[in-house]
C-alpha cells in the first residue's frame, strides 16, 4: 500500500462514517481493498458482499425503506450491470451513493476493460446520475462528501469515479 | 415447434395444481401484524393489492429481479419486524445470485414466498425454468437459507404458514400455484415516490 492510497481511503471512510453509513455493500475491487477493511472494522457498519452489482441497488433501496443508508463499491465494470435496477432509484428517489473504481480508462493493461470503462460515465449520466470524476487523491474526501450531500439529503442517486491515476492502473506486475 | 425441443419442459402440470395465487396471497397476507412486504413485479403485485392495499407494502413495478434483495436490505435495517418478500418464479429466476446473498447475511427476520406457476405470467404465459429441472428450495437450501420447502397442497400450505410468519430465518417457500390468468384488479399506486414515502411514514412516523 502506497501512503497516498491510505490517505484517500480514510478520507472516504470518515465521509461514510460521518453520514452514518450502515450497509457497505460492494462487488470487490482491487481500489476499493483498503476502505472494505476499514468498514468491516467499523462496529456500525455491515458488508454485504453482493454476485452482481444491481443486487446493490435492490439491497439499499430496501435498507433506505428500513431507515439506513448505505454505500455500493464497485468496479467500472459493474455499472454496466446496474443500468435497469438503477431506475428503481431513480423512479422511487432512493437515496444511492456509489463509489466507483475505474478500470479501461487511464494507463489501462487490459484492453478488455477499456469499452466498459470507457462507457462508464456515458452510461451513468445517460441513466440521470450526478457523476462525480477524481483524478486528483487530495480532492478524493471532499468529491465523495460532496455526492452524500446530494445523495443523502436531496435523494439523488450519485456516483464517485475514482480515477486510476488515483489508484494506480493495475500491472498484475506486468 | 420451438419449446418442443425442450424435452424436459413440463408443459401440462401447472394447469393442474390445486393452489389458487389469490387465494394463497391473501392467506399469507390475513393477520399480517406489522409484517413488511416486498411484492415482485407482475402478478404477486396484483395479488398483494387484491388482498388490501396497505402502506407497509412495497409494491415493485419494475426493478426484475430485485425483490429478494430489497427484502435483504430492508430485513438488515429493520431486525426486529417480520419482512416477508412475495414474488414469481420468472422474478426470482433473474435474481439468483441473491439467493447466496441472503444465505450469507442470514437474516432471521426474512421469509421469501415464490408463486410458483412455472410461468412468465405477464408476457403471454411463457415457461420458465421451474416447468424444467430447476428446483427453487433445493437452490435457497444450498445457497445458505435456514429452512426452504415446496409446497403443493392446501394442507401443506396451512401447515406452513406459522413458520412463514414466524420462523427463525432466512426461510423460503416455493407454492406450486395454478397456471391460471386472473384480472389485475385494484393496482397499487405507480408513483415510487409515493410508495416509498408511505411506507417510511407508517415505519418511522415523522420521519
Amino acid at each position: 500500500m502506497e501512503p497516498n492510497e491510505v490517505d484517500w481511503t480514510e478520507a472516504n471512510f470518515s465521509v461514510l462514517r460521518e453520514w452514518r453509513v450502515r450497509q457497505v455493500a460492494y462487488v470487490p475491487d482491487a481500489g476499493h481493498s483498503e476502505l472494505i477493511k476499514r468498514c468491516d472494522a467499523a462496529d456500525d457498519m455491515r458488508l454485504v458482499p453482493l454476485t452482481t452489482e444491481e443486487e446493490g441497488i435492490a439491497v439499499l433501496a430496501g435498507a433506505w425503506l428500513g431507515d439506513q443508508r448505505g454505500v455500493l463499491l464497485m468496479q467500472s465494470s459493474g455499472v454496466g450491470n446496474c443500468i435497469n435496477m438503477l431506475s428503481l432509484a431513480r423512479i422511487c428517489r432512493f437515496p444511492l451513493l456509489m463509489l466507483v473504481t475505474m478500470r479501461g480508462q487511464w494507463g489501462e493493461f487490459n484492453p478488455w476493460q477499456v469499452p466498459m470503462g470507457q462507457l462508464t460515465p456515458k452510461v451513468l449520466e445517460a441513466s440521470e446520475c450526478l457523476v462525480f470524476p477524481v483524478d486528483d487523491p487530495a480532492r478524493m474526501g471532499e468529491s465523495v462528501a460532496a455526492a452524500a450531500r446530494m445523495t443523502f439529503e436531496g435523494s439523488a442517486q450519485a456516483a464517485v469515479l475514482i480515477g486510476q491515476s488515483v489508484i494506480g492502473a493495475k500491472s498484475f506486475g506486468k | 415447434m420451438g419449446q418442443a425441443m425442450n424435452g424436459t419442459l413440463n408443459r401440462g402440470r401447472a394447469a393442474n395444481y390445486p393452489l389458487h395465487r389469490r387465494e394463497v396471497v391473501a392467506e399469507l397476507l390475513a393477520d399480517r401484524g406489522d409484517m413488511l412486504v416486498v411484492a415482485g413485479l407482475g402478478a404477486p403485485v396484483w395479488d398483494c393489492t387484491a388482498a388490501g392495499d396497505h402502506p407497509l407494502n412495497f409494491p415493485l413495478w419494475g426493478a426484475m429481479g430485485g425483490a429478494a434483495a430489497m427484502g435483504l436490505g430492508l430485513a438488515m435495517a429493520q431486525p426486529d419486524r417480520r419482512v416477508l418478500v412475495i414474488t414469481g418464479d420468472g422474478e426470482m429466476l433473474m435474481g439468483l445470485g441473491a439467493m447466496t446473498t441472503i444465505g450469507s447475511q442470514r437474516p432471521d427476520n426474512l421469509a421469501v414466498v415464490v408463486c410458483d406457476n412455472e410461468r412468465y405470467g405477464e408476457t403471454g404465459m411463457q415457461l420458465t425454468h421451474t416447468a424444467g429441472g430447476a428446483d427453487l428450495p433445493a437452490m435457497a437450501l444450498a445457497a445458505g437459507f435456514e429452512s426452504a420447502s415446496g409446497i403443493s397442497s392446501d394442507n401443506e400450505f396451512k401447515a406452513a404458514l406459522p413458520a412463514i410468519r414466524n420462523a427463525k430465518g432466512p426461510g423460503f417457500w416455493s407454492i406450486k400455484i395454478k397456471a391460471e390468468g386472473n384480472p389485475i384488479g385494484t393496482m397499487p399506486p405507480k408513483d415510487g415516490v409515493t410508495l416509498k414515502d408511505r411506507f417510511r411514514s407508517a415505519l418511522l412516523g415523522n420521519f
